[in-house]
């Protein structure tokens, strides 16, 4: 009887969770053909309440609010003003929606993965399917805001184009931290404490509705270390400044960000899985 | 048949969670070809022992080959050769029951005109093909099962694990599921398969192991496990819990062994009779008689001390 030498498992504790997670993209696409697939079935369903709500936050707050905001920012009127962090937030729901309850359910009620597991593709690649499938809807819904925004005549400048391009950078973010989460979550109740603590507070307080140096300095520095502040300064620069220089110093906060939980979100989410 | 190479084989195959061991040091081997079983009550580590071999739970310790590639190599390599059926309900509930079949096949990297037509035919092997375009929640139990074991072909696979495949189904369900799986064998599919229906081990299995507590208790053919483990006749003997000492004392010279499970008395032997006659003679109050063969059940409780579904 040959016996191995015994070993834990290679992905125990803390520094583990850095480990590299080894996920094919190629294989784990055909786990987002699959959601890919679902989702063009019915996206007219699927897009309409994502797309409505941030429209409804930009009547509601930017016209019906702002007829009351007297005094212009950044030289453009508070309806504009508050336009571009709504499609930074528009991105962050999207995929942070996908990989919290869509995900959950999948991994919890269905048992899906435990099936799909059987096959090729390995828990890492399941959980970078997941991923970029999340990233995708950021996309969609980041994007579809973006042009009504445009329609509007709220773009004031032509680095506009490349907000696409920072929606994507968002997505990637939250659908890692979202993931993180699911993987860690005892129960699907746990949700709403995420998002009531955490994501609604995110929504209110990173510069969306109004710059976040009028907050005192303890808070615009809680703000500097969440990544939707980050986002909404990108895509508010590329679509109403074009400073490109601030742009990207957002955007590289929330690339370090998205780098420093690659791993960990992959490995969480092998580690709820695996048994 | 000639055998090549085993579907399985383990050496000293470990799996520990914690402090607890599920696997005990199982050495396995399941030919090629034929329908192998894993037969033994819950918590005895079969579910375990399958997930190591469909490469979705690592092995502790031990080594583990599955159609000759180490479950520790290119595992998605190795999950393309095979077909698993896991425990529970398992499919995609956002799909139809067709593209549930097409979508896992699209995993496997089945090219999508191969994945499609190997959608209808394995839809008719299972008797689905009106089906096809339901959901799955509008699908019996036995159904949904019966899904899952075409599921798990769309590969087409050499080797098909199916982990306790009838559990929960109606007996009528249960042989649906078990004419599917004869359907298989005579393709010349490996199945290997855990259960803990001794009825089921005993009507698919060529060969089969034992498993209790994590260890492999016994190995044969069914036939060779009840005539090497069991006397060929029994005799159950029921209503009898004040007398059992009794019934133990009338009976030693013609049983081979007498064990007691919840209020039965089980006797073992080779003239069931004779053991009946002896017992009318004393004519205890309540007490009921039943001869029947001795069983996969009967060797599993003479291995263990305890019985096989509690």
């Amino acid at each position: 009887m040959s016996i191995a030498p015994a070993r834990l498992r290679d992905d125990d504790g803390l520094l583990g969770l850095w480990r590299r997670p080894r996920a094919s993209l190629p294989v784990s696409m055909r786990l987002w053909r699959r959601n890919m697939t679902l989702y063009r079935r019915s996206w007219q369903r699927n897009l309409l309440p994502n797309f409505v709500e941030p429209l409804l936050y930009l009547v509601s707050i930017g016209l019906g609010l702002g007829l009351f905001v007297g005094e212009q920012i950044l030289g453009v009127d508070y309806v504009v003003y508050i336009a571009p962090g709504l499609a930074a937030a528009a991105g962050m729901n999207g995929a942070v929606f996908e990989v919290t309850y869509n995900v959950f359910v999948k991994l919890r009620y269905y048992k899906l993965y435990d099936a799909v597991a059987t096959t090729p593709l390995e828990p890492q690649d399941i959980a970078l399917g997941e991923l970029v499938w999340a990233v995708t809807r950021a996309l969609i819904y980041g994007t579809a805001f973006l042009i009504v925004v445009t329609v509007l005549g709220y773009v004031r400048s032509p680095a506009a184009l490349l907000a696409p391009a920072a929606i994507l950078v968002i997505g990637a973010a939250f659908a890692l931290l979202g993931m993180i989460i699911t993987s860690l979550m005892p129960s699907i109740d746990f949700f709403s404490y995420f998002f009531t603590l955490f994501i609604t507070p995110l929504f209110l307080f990173s510069g969306i509705f109004f710059p976040i140096t009028v907050l005192p300095a303890a808070a615009q520095a809680v703000a500097w270390f969440t990544p939707l502040h980050h986002g909404v300064e990108i895509v508010r620069a590329l679509v109403l400044t074009g400073a490109l220089a601030e742009a990207g110093r957002h955007a590289l906060w929330l690339a370090g960000f998205s780098a420093l939980l690659y791993a960990p979100a992959i490995n969480l989410f092998r580690r709820r899985l695996v048994v | 048949m000639v055998t090549t190479q085993p579907a399985v084989r383990a050496r000293g195959l470990v799996k520990r969670y914690g402090t607890f061991t599920a696997v005990d040091a199982i050495d396995l081997e399941v030919p090629a070809g034929g329908c192998f079983g894993v037969l033994g009550p819950n918590g005895a580590g079969k579910t375990t022992t399958m997930r190591m071999i469909t490469c979705t739970s690592p092995v502790t310790e031990g080594s583990l080959e599955v159609l000759g590639q180490s479950v520790r190599g290119d595992r998605r390599a190795l999950k393309r050769r095979l077909g698993v059926v896991p425990q529970g309900e398992t499919l995609d509930y956002d799909l139809s029951v067709r593209d549930n079949l097409t979508t896992f096949a699209r995993y496997h990297d089945v090219p999508r005109d191969v994945a499609s037509r190997r959608a209808d035919e394995l839809l008719d092997f299972v008797s689905l093909a009106e089906r096809s375009g339901d959901k799955i929640e509008e699908l019996s139990g036995g159904m949904q099962r019966r899904l899952l074991v075409a599921r798990a072909l769309v590969n087409d696979p050499e080797l098909v694990v199916l982990d306790e495949p009838t559990t929960g189904l109606d007996p009528q369900a249960r042989h649906h599921v078990w004419e599917r799986l004869r359907g298989l064998k005579r393709r010349g599919v490996t199945l290997l398969l855990t259960t803990h229906y001794m009825e089921e081990a005993a009507q698919l299995c060529d060969r089969l192991v034992i498993m209790d507590r994590g260890r492999i208790v016994a190995e044969g053919t069914p036939a060779d496990l009840v005539r090497m483990h069991a006397a060929p006749r029994v005799v159950e003997v029921q209503g009898v819990e004040d007398a059992a000492e009794a019934v133990r004392a009338l009976v030693a010279g013609l049983a081979s062994d007498i064990e007691e499970v919840g209020d039965r008395i089980l006797v073992y032997t080779a003239d069931a009779q004779a053991v009946t006659a002896r017992l009318r003679d004393v004519a205890v109050a309540h007490m009921a008689l039943i001869e029947r063969d001795a069983s996969l059940e009967d060797v599993f409780l003479r291995l263990t001390g305890h019985a096989l579904v509690d």
